[in-house]
């Protein structure tokens, strides 16, 4: 069974198809890419996924049960994670609790045992701290636990967003331009830790990006999106010699690395 | 259930801070009078923490706060002044049930605009703050009892200090319970970001609501005890300037901060009694004038406040000892 399966799905914004019957279905264990010019459509994808937009029409399935017009955080429970292109953090607060906040719908114990402290309480604070300390330490910022996240650094912020993304336990983990903004370096241990994770919390991936050598070096199969529409899929070879792909990033005036 | 060291040590530290009260009462160094201060203080301490919890740690803005003070006081008032005779079961009972008053009205507004992911609250928050005042000017045509424009007297005055003292406590480590557990978590992430919370598995409306309807009961609360302590009820007590007295505590005690909010509504409460015996009549007359420039002069000044969303050691759990660096970590993740 696909763990996601995207059919005819659409949004439109006043005049604007954003997106336009778009299909797609993920199997288990893949990494996708998703590309396409400034404006193609590609976020709006992931928050049609989500649920933070409702589609116009067409459906969303996730491992096999239709999720279509969810609301966000039942979405995010049935196991879809996700980052956000404009670093989305709980800037505030401290880089541990921006890990443990998702845990809650996890959490085992209730509102009594929090309110009088009660064994199970303090059980379950540390475990759950445990845990996440464990999952910022594979991001490798175990260091920062008690930092305000705000204090972080771009590349902490980015690795931060994805610890938090991978604490609600996710099947499917959808990474908008994870690498925006790094330099060839930071690129390059960005792709080494997608591998990573991936293959340490069993995930399917799906990536938008638009550093090319990053999708084509992580991603078994690349959709290429324009205007809303689908306008190309196949191997990270075909894609690169695919003619309708380079018009329309020449045609913006932007070119396939 | 095993207290921890903390826990121990505010238990400590609150008792000698009552017994050094209590010998204060003694040796007549505290007057009745700043007896009182000191009582509405704790009242203020305990309806302060509230609205903390609703706009400090959840970020939902709040104008009615006193409202829902007024709702608790009216409500424990008129129902131990009815069937109480300075009984304490009655005493407790009418605490409960002004609490819960205001923590259902609370329920009844917070239900269907907290739904909403804009501001729309402070303007309801607003409106129902007026409502309620009308209602407490023109309740007595419905339940004389409830004394309309001229104010409500007759509430048996069983509360003092060592009881809203004990109070005032208990709610504090409730209110620290509930802010470092992972429904306090639920809450400050929406505050942080209502959309990454949503989208992270937060139900935000349901949290959204159970922050409001705990802060308003909080407040019922403290308007209940407030009433057994001040003979006289009026509905001048609890309008919009009163509602402004807890936000500008919440904001100038530095959002996210219990510590701030409690540090700042004692000093608050006693400030306002200083520059009333030091001003006379002019204060009153000039009461919105001077909460507005203290307001606008500490933002420039402080615009994070006083204790900025930082704790005081003993009220915000342990760090954790770092013993998890022997965690795998990533070869490549390093910077
Ligand atoms: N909430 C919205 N309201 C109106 N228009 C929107 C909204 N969200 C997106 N759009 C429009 O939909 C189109 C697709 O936007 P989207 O953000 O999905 O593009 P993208 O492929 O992610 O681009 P980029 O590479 O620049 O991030 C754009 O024209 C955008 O202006
Ligand atoms: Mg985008």
């Amino acid at each position: 069974m696909p763990v996601l399966e995207i059919n005819n799905l659409s949004k439109t914004f006043g005049g604007l198809k954003a997106v336009n019957n778009f299909n797609l279905t993920l199997d288990e264990g893949e990494v996708v890419g998703l590309i396409g010019p400034n404006g193609a459509g590609k976020t709006t994808v992931f928050n049609l996924i989500t649920g933070l937009y409702k589609p116009t029409g067409g459906t969303i399935n996730f491992c096999g049960e239709d999720i279509t017009g969810l609301q966000p955080f039942k979405i995010s429970q049935r196991g879809i994670a996700r980052t956000f292109q404009n670093i989305r953090l709980f800037k505030g607060i401290t880089v541990l609790d921006n890990v443990r906040a998702v845990f809650h719908p996890r959490i085992k114990y209730n509102f009594l045992d929090a309110l009088l402290r009660t064994p199970r309480y303090n059980v379950e604070e540390e475990r759950v701290t445990l845990e996440a300390m464990e999952l910022l330490g594979a991001l490798n910022l175990a260091h920062r636990a008690y930092e305000k996240a705000a204090n972080l650094a771009y590349g902490d912020q980015r690795r931060l967003e994805i610890a938090r993304a991978l604490a609600t336990y996710p099947k499917l983990l959808l990474l908008d331009e994870p690498a925006a903004g790094m330099n060839p370096a930071e690129v390059k241990r960005m792709v080494e830790l997608i591998r990573y994770i991936k293959q340490r919390f069993k995930l399917t991936v799906l990536l938008i990006e638009h550093q090319m050598g990053m999708v084509m070096n992580l991603c078994e199969r690349i959709v290429v999106m324009d205007f809303g529409q689908i306008i190309a899929t196949g191997t990270p070879l075909e894609i690169r010699n695919n003619p309708v792909v380079l018009e329309a990033y020449l045609g913006k005036g932007a070119t396939v690395a | 259930m095993k207290l921890s060291r903390k826990t121990l040590i505010l238990f400590a530290g609150a008792a000698l801070f009552f017994a050094l009260v209590k010998a204060m009462q003694f040796s007549g160094m505290i007057t009745p009078y700043w007896q009182l201060v000191l009582d509405q203080a704790l009242v203020i301490v305990i309806g302060a923490l509230g609205l903390s919890i609703i706009y400090g740690f959840t970020g939902q803005f709040s104008l009615g706060h006193a409202a829902f003070y007024g709702l608790g006081a009216y409500t424990a008032g008129a129902l131990d002044k009815v069937y109480g005779n300075g009984n304490m079961l009655f005493f407790f009972l009418s605490l409960l049930a002004g609490a819960a008053v205001a923590g259902l009205v609370a329920l009844l507004i917070g239900l269907p605009i907290l739904r909403l992911r804009s501001d729309y609250l402070g303007i309801a928050t607003l409106g129902f703050g007026i409502i309620v005042r009308v209602g407490m000017e023109n309740g007595n045509k419905l339940f004389p009892v409830l004394g309309g424009a001229t104010g409500m007297s007759g509430t048996p005055q069983v509360a003092n200090f060592d009881l809203i003292f004990i109070l005032t406590l208990i709610v504090i480590l409730l209110v620290r319970n509930f802010i470092f557990s992972t429904y306090g978590r639920a809450c400050t992430s929406i505050r942080e970001d209502e959309i990454a919370a949503d989208v992270m598995g937060i139900d935000t409306t349901r949290y959204k609501v159970m922050a409001f309807v705990l802060g308003c009961a909080l407040a019922g609360l403290a308007g209940g005890i407030y009433a057994h302590r001040y003979p006289f009820l009026h509905p001048a007590s609890f309008d919009f300037l009163k509602s402004f007295d807890f936000l500008l505590i919440v904001v100038l005690g530095g959002l996210g901060s219990m510590t701030g909010t409690i540090v700042t509504a004692v000093g608050w409460v006693f400030l306002l009694e200083v520059l009333r015996v030091v001003l006379g009549q002019n204060f009153i007359d000039w009461r919105g004038v001077i909460y507005a420039v203290i307001l606008i002069v500490s933002i420039i000044v402080r615009p994070q406040g006083i204790f900025s969303g930082r704790e005081w050691r003993l009220l915000a759990p342990d760090h954790l000892k770092m013993a998890t660096g022997k965690e795998q970590t990533h070869a490549g993740s390093g910077n």
